[in-house]
């Protein structure tokens, strides 16, 4: 068990939102990624949300799916993204949290997997394709090692569930901002988010940060007025990859944005 | 969910949180209803009067007089559709309909999967996406048309290697953004549970009707069963009736593409190692890191790296083996079929045509050699004849 919670720490000393830009490792190759990380910590980043690249991402848009490919083609593998990892922490003391499928640790083996997040001063895992049923594989391994299980809940999630989640989680929990097709309505999407985090609340007092589909200042604002306690930008940043310049400003944007 | 449908260390439901509100609405349906009397009467009349179950068993004459055994086909070929996949198709059109779902939607590689979901869309009224690779779409065109005079939408993908794994990639994401309204008819046992399990239990009618008709023709079961395994759903539809039949040998056939020893083949049990891949745990092929490599097979149907999970654990225990069988072996014995014995089969049953006369030499004359034919082979004439050109064979 992480001793003390990073992420509840940045929130608290914060007093606000946290803003949380999410990227790719290795894209486009591994010396622009360091920048571009580089970037986004000189730019107000309050904690980073950073994708190992990989293969086959359904849980990821067409974006980020983009952005595992250009990683992927420039010959990055898991051990160059934990070299990288090690030079962004040399930078930074902001929590970090990994975003990745489960092939990847099982490949390396789990406790070798954890083992080097923790060598290299990784806050946080989210297993994209690890729901709460298999959660057990991993999560007393994350533990042992000092890294915050992070698991998902959206507005499917029943009480119940959420509830179950919370439990398993460490560091914070991952909202998903909503499901279906986008351009949906400012008020629709703040309704929905608030149900889940209102739900949520009950539960756990772990930080609750919301991604997946947050694409403009406005939606991170809705998302902030919702009660996320954490704002996560994945696409809208990496849509600007490798253009270091726009993307401080993209987030200055939502930094403004965010509070 | 009631269980994690595992297959010894194999299958599971490795996929995001977001699907397993649906996943467990599904497996909640197929428990429900998968020994409901008035669902078995519904789904067995569609089988046997929309599809035209039951299928024959064809003794192939010449084959068996040349081969030395009796080389003997299950005829999927001539189900309703072109191809075993009908008979999942409807299993799960029905369930789609018992839950209220709205829309399906469907992968597919060789396009007989998208076919018989467009068809079903069309016999139940319900409208229907098919997800497909850009580099199918060019190699299975007929089946494309075929789905889209059903009145089926076909979305093509651009992303990856073009083909199967790509299309199951986008067709998750598509379900998990509406899933509310979407059924994914998933047309193999690969995938997250509770889809190996209840694609499984649709299909094994291929080996429950193949067991009985030869216990009736010939009062005795084969020697040897052979089927292609690309998902592996034909091939778990056949070995299932026959898995306690402990004499009965079951070889499933991969495609090695251009040599097993090249990087150009689909062979996931014969050559990949265990890891997870839409959803379950099984064979899939992948580099050191566990990127997923992209297969190779003439044969659009087969080309897809993981395997379902069932096989994983037939594998490992060795009651089937599994061989692969090149592109080139393959299109031999598609075009033996064809001249001798006036039946085109697919390219994917192809591979266990060209298994079985390699079996054969090994089995005495009474030994029953059954083969799968998993579909025909319409759909490929296109690179069928352009392959076969190419070569000097026609």
């Amino acid at each position: 068990m992480e001793k003390s919670n990073s992420y509840l720490q940045a929130r608290k000393k914060k007093g606000k939102s946290l803003f949380i830009p999410f990227v790719v490792l290795g894209d486009p190759n591994k010396n622009s990624s360091l920048e571009i990380v580089k970037t986004l910590i000189e730019n107000g980043a309050n904690a980073l949300e950073l994708g190992f690249p990989f293969s086959d991402p359904p849980a990821d848009g067409p974006v980020i799916q983009a952005a595992d490919m250009r990683a992927l083609e420039s010959g990055i593998c898991t051990d160059d993204c934990f070299d990288l990892l090690k030079d962004i922490r040399k930078t930074t003391d902001i929590p970090i949290g990994l975003l990745i499928y489960y092939n990847l640790i099982l490949q390396r083996g789990v406790d070798r997997f954890y083992k080097d997040c923790s060598d290299a001063g990784v806050n946080s895992v989210l297993i994209a394709d690890l729901p709460l049923e298999h959660a057990q594989e991993v999560v007393p391994i994350a533990k042992k090692h000092g890294i915050a299980p992070v698991f998902i809940i959206s507005e499917l999630s029943s009480d119940e569930r959420i509830k179950n989640v919370a439990e398993m989680s460490d560091g914070y929990l991952y909202v998903v901002s909503y499901l279906g097709v986008t351009g949906v309505k400012e008020s629709v999407l703040e309704g929905k988010i608030k149900d889940t985090i209102d739900r949520a609340r009950k539960y756990t007092n772990l930080p609750l940060c919301v991604g997946f589909g947050i694409n403009s200042a406005q939606q991170a604002q809705v998302a902030v007025k919702a009660g996320a306690d954490g704002v996560i930008v994945g696409s809208r940043i990496i849509k600007e990859v490798p253009n270091t310049k726009k993307i401080a400003q993209i987030c200055e944007e939502l930094r403004l944005a965010i509070g | 969910m009631k269980s994690l449908g595992q297959y010894g260390k194999y299958g599971g439901c490795y996929v995001s949180e977001l699907l397993v509100p649906v996943l467990t609405e599904v497996e909640e349906a197929f428990l429900k209803y998968k020994d409901d009397e008035e669902f078995k009467k519904e789904f067995s009349s569609l089988l046997s009067e929309f599809a035209g179950r039951q299928t024959p068993i064809t003794e192939l004459k010449k084959f068996s007089s040349e081969w030395g055994c009796k080389v003997v086909l299950k005829r999927e070929d001539l189900l309703h559709g072109g191809s075993h996949k009908t008979n999942n198709v409807i299993g799960q059109a029905l369930l789609a309909i018992r839950m209220g779902k709205k829309e399906l939607i469907a992968e597919t590689g060789a396009g007989q999967h998208g076919v018989a979901t467009a068809m079903a869309g069309a016999l139940f009224g319900l409208p229907v996406k098919i997800f497909m690779g850009t580099k199918d779409i060019e190699r299975q065109f007929l089946n494309v048309q075929r789905m889209k005079i059903f009145g089926a939408e076909v979305i093509s993908i651009e992303a990856g290697s073009k083909s199967l794994k790509d299309s199951i990639n986008e067709a998750l994401r598509y379900w998990t953004a509406n899933s509310k309204n979407t059924y994914y008819v998933f047309g193999t046992i690969a995938g997250p549970h509770p889809f190996p399990s209840l694609v499984a239990h649709f299909q094994q009618i291929i080996g429950e009707e193949a067991r009985e008709q030869c216990l009736k023709k010939y009062n005795k079961l084969p020697h040897t069963i052979c089927a292609c395994v690309g998902g592996g759903s034909n091939a778990i539809g056949t070995f299932r009736a026959f898995l306690n039949d402990k004499d009965v040998k079951l070889v499933g056939v991969e495609p090695a593409g251009e040599g097993i020893e090249t990087n150009k083949h689909g062979a996931a049990l014969c050559k990949g190692k265990p890891g997870a891949l839409h959803g379950s745990y099984s064979y899939c092929l992948q580099d050191k890191d566990g990127q997923i490599n992209e297969a190779h097979s003439i044969s659009a149907g087969l080309d897809y790296p993981g395997v379902g999970p069932e096989h994983s654990q037939l594998k490992d225990s060795g009651r089937v083996k599994y061989v692969a069988v090149t592109d080139d072996d393959a299109m031999d014995a598609f075009l033996l079929l064809t001249r001798k014995e006036g039946i085109i089969p697919a390219l994917e049953s192809s591979h266990a045509l060209s298994a079985a006369k390699e079996i054969a030499s090994s089995l005495n004359k009474e030994d029953i050699l059954l083969v799968t034919l998993s579909g025909r082979g319409d759909k490929d004439l296109g690179p069928a004849i352009k392959y076969l050109e190419q070569h000097g064979k026609i």
